[in-house]
């Protein structure tokens, strides 16, 4: 066990495992964004309420979604990082960050572009859009105190902080629409009982959150390698690679 | 039939312009993720083939 565990935080086994995972899940990732986005530009019916424009749920609600888990990963990692003073771990925090404020600023902008039709407005000051941007800038928050630290410990420490006391935001986004009244609709998979929306609906939308999952894994991936080429620069190890 | 599909049923603009940004945005990340490595192995490479002469 502690074996495992040891290997796991091994910057050179972790570099090699990645090196043979990154193009599997790139290319589980292809797959699966493709056939999603067939299944949910052509095979999904229209809504009877939003008509076509309800399609844009497929690149929105995954988005939203992997905003969310990129965050809890990355203040997850963070905090590993600072009780067990692994750096691998915070090279996964620093690698996850850069994904995560895409996937947060997607969520905003095509939830935006949404609820021009929909609501009539692109923005308004409600729980679940505003505790959404301040994800968006706990991301650029964290990304800019490790810009602004040119020491790596001084900058895995102070921005492992900010994402671990950040962390409190995703409980807040999630059950933003459950605890204020919001214009934002409620929880139509994560809930009790039968998700709310039909099977020809939901396949791609499921299928895409998976497609994006292995996007991230793919990319997360590629700029831990990049982290660790960095903080290994002075390492034996890298003489193999 | 391709038309009607373009049209989205009157929501073209916003239905295009949101997988467009999409596709984009994930695109720019994943080239900017890959071009970090290739130069940050390069420089490591360099490093090593100069560590090894001296």
């Amino acid at each position: 066990m502690w074996k495992l565990f040891h290997q796991f935080g091994s910057p050179p086994h972790f570099y090699r495992l990645a090196g043979y995972l990154i193009p599997w899940f790139g290319a589980a990732a292809l797959i699966l964004i493709l056939v999603a986005t067939y299944g949910g530009l052509v095979l999904a019916p229209a809504d009877y309420q939003q008509g076509d424009g309800f399609r844009i749920i497929y690149v929105h609600v995954p988005s939203a979604s992997m905003s969310l888990f990129a965050y809890t990963l990355m203040a997850t990692a963070a905090g590993i990082g600072l009780i067990w003073r692994i750096k691998l771990a915070h090279a996964v925090a620093a690698a996850a960050a850069p994904i995560g404020a895409s996937f947060t600023f997607l969520a905003l902008a095509t939830g935006s572009i949404w609820g021009k039709p929909m609501w009539g407005t692109w923005w308004a000051w409600d729980a679940r859009l505003t505790s959404e941007l301040i994800l968006l800038f706990l991301f650029l928050g964290y990304m800019s105190l490790r810009a602004a630290n040119d020491d790596t410990g001084k900058a895995d420490r102070a921005s492992g902080l900010l994402a671990v006391v950040g962390v409190v935001n995703v409980p807040i986004i999630h059950y933003s629409v459950e605890w204020w009244n919001s214009l934002h609709q409620g929880a139509t998979i994560m809930k009790l009982g039968k998700p709310a929306i039909t099977g020809d609906m939901l396949w791609p939308l499921l299928m895409m959150i998976a497609g994006f999952g292995c996007y991230f894994a793919t990319v997360l991936m590629i700029r831990t390698r990049s982290q660790v080429l960095q903080r290994e620069r002075n390492t034996h190890w890298l003489k193999e690679v | 039939m391709l038309s009607d599909f373009l049209h989205m049923g009157g929501y073209a603009g916003y239905v295009w312009s949101s997988f467009g940004l999409t596709a984009a945005v994930l695109l720019i990340n994943l080239a900017g993720a890959r071009r970090q490595f290739k130069q940050r192995l390069a420089f490591v490479r360099r490093r090593m083939a100069a560590g090894d002469k001296t």
